[in-house]
């Protein structure tokens, strides 16, 4: 079955009108028909229309949208499951939420960067409009602030990697708790600094947030070894770091052998998937129900493979979080392209979309 | 392989696949295959958007339908509302439901317009329906003793079916069928050859009954309970204001007397409320009947048209033995047949009428077959195979007539056209 959004949190009275009147709309509900007056009245799903479109740089935009229903809460740092149509075909995927949960017009909003090979993101940045209606998923994620925030903190971002970040500083700026943030963030270009203007303005009203922008096309990127010079008191800092793997994987190091890993949060706002192509060995699919067969390599989604060899497969988010691609596994195992760990027993129900073939498998879908 | 073995066809009909050779068969199973492929690569918002808009449609229909039905006292609105409900279950059987569920629009990984969450308005359970329909017809098509929809296990269609004496009632169930189809088609549904042999537990017995039971449930508590009482309602509460608005009017006579004279006024006003609101809902229950009938006399229609005509053949399970993917076609080109109509004749018909094109791609979007049908018909007329279809009137009157002759002891299988020569001399039509 396709991936739909999350339930909304519909008021009880509501709830019990519609259910009193079902019957006289059996098979469909009463939301079916109240769709087609304004599709964001579904009980079913909650839904958003996109309110404003803001350009960040030439290649991001912050989608503003406002959700069909209230908007239960969500902590900043969290990312959001949104689903849009692409070309007749809905697609989910995720995006961290770069709003506070605090905002006063209920709006939430995203930032998506654009990812040339992609699918939504092109969507978002050049042809969404508002007035677009979109799905909403559950929110998820654990990089969040913990509550109350600490008094000291340190935020590393690089690229879009700074989108769950925006939420925490303005979730701080809100709350008046900016009171001892230092902010590394880098980026390829001057031009390419999402939120580079909030930044600015931050800095200019808080003096407790100390930024530090590195324009790595200029300056070359920032080694951990930077951080005793640039803040020096960083093993005292709780430390919220978000940006490409590599980065990651450098600090990580860099708080092991010097710091206090206890103290350091992250977010792999991209999955590591493909990435290690050389780690896995790969083999042959069979897909029973529709027959087809192919060869996937070691770094490549059993989901992706199948896709190209012209099965039709359930999919949702492509990051192992939604569950809509899973099929039960009949024949040999498989590898986590996350964690490279390799698991499989007959009968388990995999993620197509994060798993690669260990060997020669065959699946139920 | 023995695809290209003219197994001796006991109904004298020479096979339709008999002047082919094996590499032949392989090069047209290739060539109707690259129509799917570039068919389901060019799938997009086009497509989205016809569906999405023949669902709201069908939708709307429904409101205008029930709406109409509120006043359905009154002739003109019954008439109108009668006839937008049955348009609104027509489409919602044929082009949507039937479509959604064969897996047509799964593509648009939308979660409302999906073969495994739709449901419909029909006494088939969705399950139900599908593994009959989707598995058994469309896998077994027109093979004699699999494909249960041949006849569907009531009816005496083709010769090569034995005569049994109560067949010769098939003319009066026939018509009997065509009013109650869906409920004929629920019960069938079930498979009750299955039943007979032993070969379905009884636990899944229960579990279709029990299926049909819901679904038999929601019809009446919708079609016969709700929607009657609810325009029994607001024809009431209509008249109530009416009637006490005229009984106010009339002269009131000294200021004492007005309290004694209206309580005497109210009881004929309760009574013609009562007397309309009981009307009325008389008046709804037929209008939805009405509405049901149609539908399944259509539905029947079409179907029947699908599959019957005289210019199909069907199989014996030898010559299916060992069948490659050009047989497979092949079977499903000249086993199904098409009925010429308007642009809404083929939207009402849920494009069933293109039953060719359907039966070669199952799961291709319906809006897709008319587009192509022109490469279907190049590939008949270049391999000398049959391109069945005929207008609607015709089929339909082939269909009778097999129903009524075959009702008898004997008949014989009725001649084929021959191949498709190209539109201009005509094909299919004059078998």
């Amino acid at each position: 079955m396709a991936e739909r959004g999350a339930t909304p949190n519909v008021p009880k009275v509501r709830q019990r009108a519609l259910h009193a009147v079902r019957s006289l709309f059996s098979p469909l509900l009463p939301d079916d028909y109240l769709e087609l007056i304004n599709p964001l009245w579904s009980t079913q799903e909650l839904r958003g229309r996109i309110e404003r479109i803001e350009r960040e740089t030439p290649d991001a935009v912050t989608v503003l949208i406002k959700p069909g229903y209230d908007w239960g809460w969500h902590q900043p740092g969290q990312y959001l499951r949104i689903g849009v149509v692409v070309d007749g075909v809905h697609h989910w995927r995720a995006y961290s939420l770069t709003t506070d949960p605090g905002r006063p017009d209920g709006l939430i909003g995203i930032t998506p960067k654009l990812v040339d090979a992609g699918k939504v993101s092109p969507y978002f940045v050049h042809q969404a409009r508002p007035g677009d209606i979109v799905r909403l998923g559950g929110v998820e994620g654990t990089f969040v602030l913990p509550d109350p925030a600490p008094e000291k903190l340190l935020f590393i971002s690089a690229g879009s990697g700074i989108t769950p970040i925006m939420s925490m500083l303005r979730s701080l700026d809100r709350d008046e708790a900016l009171r001892d943030v230092v902010h590394v963030h880098s980026a390829r270009t001057p031009e390419g600094v999402i939120f580079g203007e909030q930044l600015r303005d931050l800095d200019s009203r808080c003096s407790g947030y100390q930024p530090h922008l590195r324009i790595t096309g200029e300056a070359g990127r920032v080694a951990p070894a930077h951080l005793d010079e640039i803040c020096p008191d960083w093993r005292d800092r709780q430390a919220f770091v978000s940006g490409p793997g590599e980065m990651l994987d450098a600090l990580v190091e860099h708080w092991r052998e010097e710091g206090d890993p206890e103290l350091l949060e992250m977010e792999r706002f991209q999955p590591v998937i493909g990435s290690s192509a050389a780690a896995g060995e790969g083999g042959k699919v069979r897909f029973l129900s529709s027959g087809v067969e192919t060869e996937c390599g070691g770094g490549t989604p059993i989901l992706v493979a199948g896709e190209e060899a012209g099965a039709e497969l359930p999919f949702g988010c492509r990051m192992g979080i939604c569950h809509t691609c899973i099929g039960r596994l009949c024949e040999g195992e498989v590898r986590d392209l996350r964690t490279g760990e390799v698991h499989g027993s007959e009968g388990e129900m995999v993620r197509t979309c994060v798993n690669a073939p260990e060997g020669d498998v065959a699946i139920a879908l | 392989m023995s695809t290209t073995a003219t197994a001796p066809n006991d109904t004298h009909i020479e096979s339709p696949l008999a002047h082919l050779s094996e590499e032949q068969l392989d090069e047209l199973g290739r060539e109707f295959d690259a129509i799917k492929d570039r068919v389901m690569g060019e799938l997009g918002d086009r497509d989205r958007r016809y569906i999405e808009s023949m669902i709201e449609m069908q939708r709307r229909l429904a409101v205008l339908g029930r709406v109409l039905l509120l006043a359905s006292r009154n002739r003109g609105a019954w008439w109108a509302g009668t006839s937008a409900l049955s348009a609104a279950k027509i489409l919602e059987n044929m082009e949507i439901g039937h479509n959604v569920m064969h897996g047509q629009w799964d593509w648009m990984n939308d979660p409302r317009i999906h073969s495994s969450t739709w449901d419909w308005d029909t006494a088939s359970t969705a399950e139900a329906w599908k593994h009959s329909h989707n598995f058994v017809h469309h896998t077994y098509t027109n093979i004699r003793g699999k494909d249960k929809d041949l006849g569907y296990e009531i009816m005496r269609i083709d010769p090569a079916q034995k005569w049994h004496p109560v067949y010769l009632a098939q003319p009066v169930y026939n018509l009997i069928l065509a009013a109650l189809f869906e409920w004929g088609v629920a019960l069938h549904d079930m498979d009750f050859d299955a039943i007979r042999k032993g070969k379905k537990p009884m636990h899944q017995v229960k579990r279709d009954l029990k299926g049909i039971a819901g679904k038999a449930k929601a019809q009446i508590v919708k079609d016969y309970i709700a929607w009657p009482l609810v325009s029994a309602l607001a024809a009431t509460a209509v008249d109530a204001v009416v009637e006490t608005r005229r009984a106010r009017k009339q002269p009131r006579g000294i200021l004492g007397r007005v309290k004694r004279k209206r309580q005497s006024r109210l009881a004929p006003v309760v009574e013609a409320v009562l007397d309309s609101g009981s009307k009325t809902f008389r008046a709804t229950a037929k209008a939805d009947a009405t509405a049901n009938i149609v539908r399944n006399v259509w539905s029947y229609a079409i179907i029947f048209c699908g599959h019957f005509p005289d210019q199909t053949y069907t199989f014996s399970q030898k010559e299916v033995e060992n069948e490659s993917r050009g047989g497979w076609y092949i079977r499903q080109l000249t086993g199904s047949a098409n009925i010429e109509g308007s642009a809404m004749f083929h939207v009402a018909s849920g494009n069933l009428s293109y039953q060719v094109e359907h039966h070669l791609f199952p799961d291709m979007p319906s809006t897709r077959y008319a587009e192509i049908a022109p490469q279907v018909k190049d590939i008949c007329e270049r391999y000398g195979l049959p391109y069945n279809t005929g207008p609607f009137s015709q089929q339909l009157g082939m269909v009778q007539r097999t129903i009524l002759r075959l009702a008898f002891p004997g008949g014989e299988p009725r001649p084929k056209p021959g191949p498709y020569r190209g539109e201009s001399n005509g094909n299919g039509a004059s078998a």
